[in-house]
């Protein structure tokens, strides 16, 4: 598997008059996990949505592996089917899950290989049901989504994304919509795509998961990028005081 | 005294006359179905000028009578020199007449669905058109075909004002009965009898395939 890099330069992100990205610089390089993190309202969604054009930026660039997603050059967009052409090899992966609730998990995994990818339907089953099994639910391919756990459901969204063999996975808050007890069971098929050199970049509340599996923690608020680093130096030894007063709050609130 | 006799007598020739109010029901869904759907496609639109003629156009035919419109188009055509039968007057006005509610119906559906269905379909690179068609209208047909089967029962009843015009359908056909028969209220019940089996009929067929179709 080949690993995308991901270049964030100058980044801003206007909604309106309010300003959700103020200038931000990220560099991700290849086949590194990123996680970032900051409070709520600090762009990390926008940011994240930027990088695969859901949402559009109003200036700067973001590049992966040196072309720019969105436009063609400064100011002039890009065709849809030159966009769609970048999309196919970035998977998604959001809160909500967002897996279609008319299609067993099978068929939602095996739609993107068809429509997009252009694989016949077995070809297309029979990729879906590997990828399934990579998450470990080769038992529950013919459930619809409603018949499927929270953890579950957000595993057949990982496999629809990883089924598109992308090179670059985004995820967004993957395990906030989860009880605490299914949460594991996705970071553990996270931490196996990071472990297989995948390029991640995610958002997460879990400071575990940006302790243990991050190489570079990047930290938001309010539209600014303000610090990235490893995550010693950012999540153990900060020294922003912007980056103290969140861990320190979110220490707060995980003691009892 | 109930004549149970005549009762069941007019039975037979409004069950004949139901073919009409059949007719005039299901191709009138069928025609608001088409015009329908356009109309929601340009309530829907980017365009703001699309937008404001879907919603003129709803807001038009819900707020004037069946009966008025029907009347209206059918004495206004002689003014355009069409000579057009009046049976497909009637489905054509009741077909426009269905596609203000039928949009409405379909809209609904459409706003319904989570905005990240399409956006997960989005982010893999899926093309607007399979979008639509692949995720967003066959949930919103699921989900309106409780709201679509109302609506042709609606329909069934509100084709009795088509008797107006002419067309010899369940109420024009009862009416006939009940002045030749002097018997109104036998005629009329049995009139009722037949629009209620009709109906049944159709709620008992929205219940399969909304059974049918459920995830
Ligand atoms: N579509 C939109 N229109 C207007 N403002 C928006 C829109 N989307 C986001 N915003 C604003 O942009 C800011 C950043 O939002 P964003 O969703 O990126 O935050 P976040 O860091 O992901 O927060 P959270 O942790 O709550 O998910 C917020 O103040 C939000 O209100
Ligand atoms: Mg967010």
């Amino acid at each position: 598997m080949q690993a995308s890099s991901v270049e964030i330069r100058n980044v801003s992100k206007f909604y309106g008059p309010f300003q959700a990205l103020r200038d931000v610089n990220l560099s991700i390089p290849p086949g590194k996990v990123t996680c970032l993190i900051g409070p709520s309202g600090s762009g990390k969604s926008t940011l994240l949505r930027c990088i695969n054009f859901l949402e559009d930026y109003s200036a700067g660039e973001i590049r992966i592996d040196g072309r720019m997603i969105g436009y063609e050059a400064p100011g002039r967009r890009m065709r849809g089917r030159a966009l769609r052409e970048m999309r196919r090899s970035i998977g998604m992966v959001f809160q909500q899950f967002n897996l279609w609730p008319h299609m067993t998990a099978r068929e939602n995994v095996a739609e993107g290989l068809i429509r997009v990818r252009g694989l016949s339907r077995p070809d297309a089953a029979g990729r879906a049901a590997d990828a399934l099994a990579k998450v470990g639910l080769a038992d529950k391919m013919d459930n619809h989504p409603s018949r499927l756990s929270g953890g579950q459901q957000q595993r057949v969204a990982i496999a629809r994304a990883i089924a598109m063999e992308p090179r670059l996975m985004l995820f967004d808050e993957p395990t906030s919509a989860l009880d605490p007890e299914l949460v594991g069971e996705v970071l553990h098929v996270m931490k196996a795509l990071a472990g297989e050199g995948m390029t991640m970049v995610v958002v997460t509340h879990e400071m575990g998961f940006a302790s243990h599996v991050a190489d570079q923690v990047a930290f938001m608020e309010r539209g600014e990028l303000v610090g990235v680093d490893t995550p010693g130096r950012i999540l153990h030894q900060p020294e922003d005081p912007r980056i103290q007063g969140f861990l320190r709050t979110y220490h707060e609130r995980n003691s009892f | 005294m109930f004549s149970i006799p005549t009762f069941l007598e007019s039975l037979v020739p409004l069950f004949w006359a139901a073919r009409y109010t059949l007719l005039i029901s299901v191709a009138g869904i069928a025609l608001g179905l088409v015009i329908g759907t356009l109309v929601c496609a340009a309530r829907l639109s980017p365009s703001r000028a699309l937008r404001r003629a879907g919603a003129v156009w709803v807001s038009f035919l819900r707020g004037v009578p069946l009966l008025v419109q029907l009347l209206v188009f059918y004495y206004s055509l002689p003014l355009f020199g069409l000579d057009v039968p009046a049976m497909v007057a009637a489905i054509v006005t009741v077909g426009i007449c269905a596609s203000a509610y039928i949009s409405e119906i379909w809209r609904g559906a459409i706003n319904a669905l989570p905005r990240g269905q399409a956006e997960a379909a989005v982010a893999i690179g899926m093309t607007p058109q399979d979008v639509w068609r692949r995720i967003i209208l066959p949930q919103a047909f699921t989900l309106s075909l409780p709201a679509l089967i109302n609506e042709l029962i609606l329909l069934v009843k509100a084709s009795s004002l088509v008797s107006v015009v002419g067309i010899l359908e369940i109420t024009r056909a009862s009416q006939a009965q009940a002045a030749t028969t002097f018997r109104p209220l036998e005629v009329y019940l049995a009139a009722a009898c037949i629009y209620l089996v009709i109906n049944l009929c159709l709620a008992a067929l929205g219940r399969y395939l909304e059974h049918r179709t459920a995830v």
